[in-house]
């Protein structure tokens, strides 16, 4: 009893407590509703077709739907020996229906790519049901090994029983240049044909040169921009925010106009005489005019989010350390570069990030040898549309991209992402 | 920068050679914009300087290209154009109705699991572009709206609301509540009170984040490159085509329109910074 008489009451005689609560929890609705219009967007149309792409690359279900019967026979198969003559019933009835839907091209197709030489038989097959060859009362399983030698390999049965599953890790394996043996064990492509291993190599290479020479670049204008006064800094702002404003096709278009063979930058060495006049060297459509335009595009990302933290760096600080008997060089690495260390953070990461999943400039300035992860990807999209595999790299490369986030965020954390 | 007199020289040397890099540095970044000026004006379909040009010859220039862009025939920059400005006006304005009313809800006080939301609705940012358009075309494929403007303008406010975002709650870090109080206290209701004293003083920010929605939309071709059809193509797609087939004076001329459109908006957007500043009362 004497607690409630010590709860404090409000005028309609309801605990204070209670509502206080009820407030809150009526202004957190409030705030949550607020954003609810943008999350739902976002779920929908962006979220969602994410989770879309993971199931496009990992499904297998072609095969699993065309030989429903099959399948369900060889359940019971151990998959050593030959397969029972259940096996070959269900696939015969399986391979009628694909064959009066006129789909065992596809399969045809699906089952070439798990091993070769199946275009051929499953074509001979195909003719043999055609014309009625095949007698339903006799024992199928010796028709069909009939048919032709390798459907009496039971290789060629345990290829089939391997596309049984309905989903499927083979496009990642393939994304790594490796793939599935006939085991089922993981084998790994011959070496001259690893192009994705290579993609993959270089795109982490460019990236983290472009990053690291934006570095170097932008650390010296964003200490200068910072220190200057306010009416000089203003001013050269300029030449960091023009290009950041400017479309990146401009800026690229720019890129290749200056390295082509005849063009600004060839003419400048020739005329200083770093190179000869018939002779001039390949600028452009390799990792050279790669490197050049990316960096050039990208720096402004790095000079940013430096000035930004350089700006409320105090120069007193560095005045203390030399009246201390510091050399400019030492207070500098001792006092001014910590501090520092968050801008480099977020620059380096945004560049980074941004470098990663180029896919523009490489496309138009880097030719055969500047090609990058991300044009891989467009071209499996656009060419020859294996959505599946697209999808699968895509993935690969957002999970790179998150844990390097995910790094960063241990290390420096995201809230210093500043946007000018 | 004038340095003390006392000195040494040793540290002369560095300071001067500092500035040197410095200037390359800014040279390297600004440079490449001021190409593209002179040779828009070219009167030869060559992307060299000519030597009539080097002499400053009247005659080596012209405004054939400017020409050829406006009325040349089967140019496509007419529709471009129009495509572009009709696409990034209405995404820019659902950037900034979602991003705005976003942006107040997460400054809130009460809103709960802020950390996750929020690295949500700036995931279209951090995610690469080009996972971003195939999970896009993935959707408007499958929504029927591949092809159409619909389903760019739908893309371009996924790709520009984190700015909007970004901006708007920077601008609301600053933001002294008590004035809204003060608002609903003397009787005002929410959505008069958001109208008359929130909105003009978080304006500044929502019109950056809107910059920063119209400039990604306006310049975006990744997703585009995805979802256009022949009918929907803006001007970053014909760039694109051109640059890859051939590089034309026309697309420098077109590249020199973008350019001095990009100075504007840089103006603006400095002019609203420091507008935004001196509302926050923040002195410099």
């Amino acid at each position: 009893m004497s607690s409630e008489t010590q709860q404090i009451l409000t005028t309609d005689g309801i605990p204070l407590s209670v509502s206080l609560k009820k407030a809150e929890r009526k202004n957190k609705i409030k705030a949550f509703l607020l954003v609810v219009p943008l999350l739902l967007f976002l779920i929908i149309t962006y979220i969602l077709p994410i989770g879309d792409m993971f199931m496009r690359s990992i499904d297998d279900k072609m095969v699993t739907n065309m030989l429903p019967k099959t399948f369900t026979a060889m359940e019971k198969w151990d998959g050593k020996e030959m397969p029972p003559e259940e096996v070959f019933a269900g696939f015969y009835s399986d391979f009628k229906i694909l064959v009066q839907n006129k789909e065992h091209g596809k399969l045809a197709q699906r089952l070439n790519k798990e091993k070769n030489g199946f275009n051929s038989i499953i074509k001979k097959l195909f003719r043999q049901v055609q014309r009625n060859k095949i007698d339903e009362g006799q024992s199928i399983k010796e028709q069909i090994m009939k048919v032709h030698k390798r459907w009496r390999d039971v290789e060629y049965w345990q290829a089939i029983k391997r596309t049984a599953p309905p989903y499927t890790t083979a496009k990642y394996l393939k994304g790594m240049d490796m793939y599935y043996g006939p085991d089922g064990n993981i084998m790994q492509v011959e070496e001259d044909r690893r192009i994705h291993r290579i993609l993959w190599l270089r795109t982490l290479e460019i990236a983290f040169f472009v990053t690291l020479f934006s570095f170097l670049m932008g650390y010296p204008i964003a200490h200068l921009l910072a220190t200057l006064p306010m009416k000089y800094s203003n001013l050269l702002m300029i030449c960091v925010l023009l290009p950041f404003w400017t479309s990146l096709l401009v800026r690229t278009a720019s890129w290749m106009i200056l390295l082509q063979q005849q063009g600004i930058v060839n003419d400048f060495f020739v005329m200083i005489g770093l190179v000869a006049d018939d002779n001039r060297p390949e600028m452009m459509y390799n990792k050279v005019g790669t490197y050049v335009a990316m960096t050039q595009i990208l720096l402004p990302f790095m000079v940013l989010p430096l000035y930004s933290v350089m700006k409320t760096i105090s120069p007193s600080l560095m005045r203390a350390g030399k009246s201390l008997g510091g050399t400019p060089f030492i207070a500098f690495w001792k006092i001014y570069f910590p501090l520092t260390i968050p801008g480099i953070g977020a620059g380096c990461l945004l560049v980074f990030i941004l470098a990663i999943g180029y896919y523009i400039t490489p496309a138009l300035v880097g030719g055969a040898s500047g090609t990058l992860i991300s044009n891989q990807i467009a071209y499996h999209m656009k060419t020859t549309l294996d959505w599946s595999f697209a999808s699968a790299m895509g993935l690969m490369l957002l999970t790179g991209v998150l844990v390097v986030y995910w790094v960063y965020n241990k290390l420096v954390g995201v809230d210093n992402i500043k946007l000018g | 920068m004038a340095l003390p007199k006392y000195t040494e020289t040793r540290y002369k040397v560095w300071h001067y050679s500092y500035l040197f890099i410095c200037a390359c540095v800014f040279i390297f970044l600004i440079a490449p914009l001021f190409v593209i000026f002179p040779l828009s004006f070219n009167a030869e379909e060559f992307l060299v300087f000519s030597e009539g040009m080097k002499n400053l010859d009247p005659d080596a220039f012209s405004l054939r290209w400017y020409k050829d862009m406006i009325y040349g025939t089967k140019n496509p920059w007419g529709l471009a154009a129009k495509n572009s400005f009709i696409i990034a006006i209405f995404a820019t304005i659902g950037s900034i109705i979602l991003g705005t009313l976003a942006a107040l809800g997460l400054s809130s006080r009460y809103m709960p699991y802020k950390g996750i939301i929020m690295a949500t609705l700036i995931s279209p940012m951090i995610v690469p572009l080009i996972i971003s358009g195939v999970a896009i075309f993935f959707f408007m494929a499958k929504a029927g709206l591949a092809a159409t403007h619909t389903g760019i303008v739908l893309a371009h406010i996924i790709l520009g609301t984190p700015f909007v975002v970004i901006t708007v709650t920077a601008t609301l870090t600053g933001f002294d509540h008590s004035v809204t109080r003060a608002a609903s206290s003397l009787g005002s209701n929410p959505v008069n009170t958001f109208m008359k004293i929130t909105l003009p003083l978080i304006l500044p920010g929502v019109i950056s984040g809107g910059l920063f929605a119209f400039v990604t939309s306006f310049d975006e071709v990744v997703v585009v490159l995805f979802l256009a059809g022949l009918e929907n193509t803006t001007i970053p797609i014909q760039m694109w085509t051109g640059l890859r087939e051939q590089l034309s004076p026309t697309i420098l001329a077109v590249a020199t329109c973008l350019i001095i459109l990009s100075t504007l908006i840089l103006v603006s957007a400095e002019l609203l910074r420091r507008r935004s500043e001196r509302l926050r009362g923040i002195n410099r």
